[in-house]
């Protein structure tokens, strides 16, 4: 029983080992590059489009309106970080059906890298649209007191962030060995497709979560520092 | 009974314990959240799209605490470090 395709080595040379996590991961991004490649080579904008065309516009347009929604603000800025996790995840997951994949993401390697990616990007973020000084003035808030938990929050929603991706996959990668051993045939398809549900829905909670993170450091203090809503404050009270 | 044998008891019947027990928390929360949920959105309708986003982060945030407790009992089962300690100083 393998709970990890870290544990499947294809190819090693000396401390380097190739194993199925990287094997995987670089089909996934082989497979997203090709077909973005491809479409977009013949992008038009007349009425008449390609269908890959339809897709790659209904996937953009959508991933668009859900982080305009998280957030509350303009899109554009968070679509390739965040569009590019989801588009990850969820062809990572999708593939499960191909006989003889492993998810990369069923690996705590890929989806602490993952969960490193936003724990990067939210500070990079927030420093690009608040400034150095002001981003790093929440970690003081609401008393000098509370930074080393403000830290201690940071690092451990990341962790939570790796676990619960990995620990999704995992269980259904699992789960479908163990009863393949116990009952073939007709059980295990039916977890199969509960978990292409499962993953579909961590990809998406995953991507919702990162633009959440994000957001709260961009927005959160936009609203406490606007002069004019300081003023109506003061004026109230 | 050798050491390995307890090692492996134990590990199954922890591992068994934690599933179950862990599993019971995360059960009656997500209910309850799904239930608070549905009743938003019967008394809300317009407001399905929010309501049903937000139920969904909080679902994954509740069903990590039980993720936490399957990937603990696959540690006991298949990556127990006291296991292989044990067989590694029988000389196995």
């Amino acid at each position: 029983m393998t709970i990890s395709p870290d544990s499947v080595v294809y190819f090693q040379w000396g401390i380097f080992s190739l194993n199925a996590t990287l094997v995987f991961t670089w089909v996934v991004m082989a497979i997203l590059t090709l077909t973005s490649w491809l479409v977009t080579r013949r992008i038009s904008d007349n009425p008449d489009i390609s269908r890959w065309q339809n897709l790659l516009e209904v996937l953009v347009t959508g991933i668009r309106d859900q982080i305009a929604q998280v957030s509350h603000q303009q899109p554009g800025n968070y679509l390739p970080f965040v569009g590019t996790l989801f588009l990850f995840i969820a062809m990572a997951n999708l593939l499960n059906v191909v006989p003889g994949y492993l998810a990369p993401t069923g690996s705590l390697s890929t989806t602490t890298a993952l969960a490193i990616c936003v724990f990067i990007a939210v500070p990079v973020f927030g420093i690009a649209s608040k400034g150095a000084g002001s981003y790093l003035g929440r970690y003081l808030q609401p008393t000098w007191f509370m930074l080393p938990f403000n830290i201690i929050g940071e690092i451990s929603r990341t962790v939570a962030l790796a676990v619960r991706l990995y620990g999704n996959i995992m269980s259904g990668t699992v789960i479908v060995g163990i009863l393949l051993s116990l009952t073939p045939y007709f059980f295990p398809v039916v977890m199969q497709l509960l978990g292409l549900l499962t993953g579909m829905i961590q990809a998406y909670i995953f991507a919702v979560l990162a633009m959440v993170y994000i957001a709260s450091a961009t927005s959160v203090y936009e609203k406490a520092e606007d002069p004019d809503q300081a003023d109506t404050l003061s004026s109230d009270q | 009974m050798d050491s390995v044998s307890i090692i492996g008891m134990i590990s199954v019947i922890t591992a068994g314990l934690t599933i179950a027990i862990g599993s019971i928390g995360p059960a009656l929360a997500e209910g309850r959240a799904v239930a608070q949920a549905l009743s938003a959105i019967a008394q809300q309708p317009d407001e399905s799209a929010t309501i049903t986003r937000t139920l969904f982060v909080g679902l994954a945030m509740i069903e990590s605490t039980a993720i936490y407790c399957f990937v603990v009992t696959m540690i006991l089962i298949f990556a127990n470090p006291f296991w292989d300690h044990a067989i590694a100083a029988a000389g196995g």
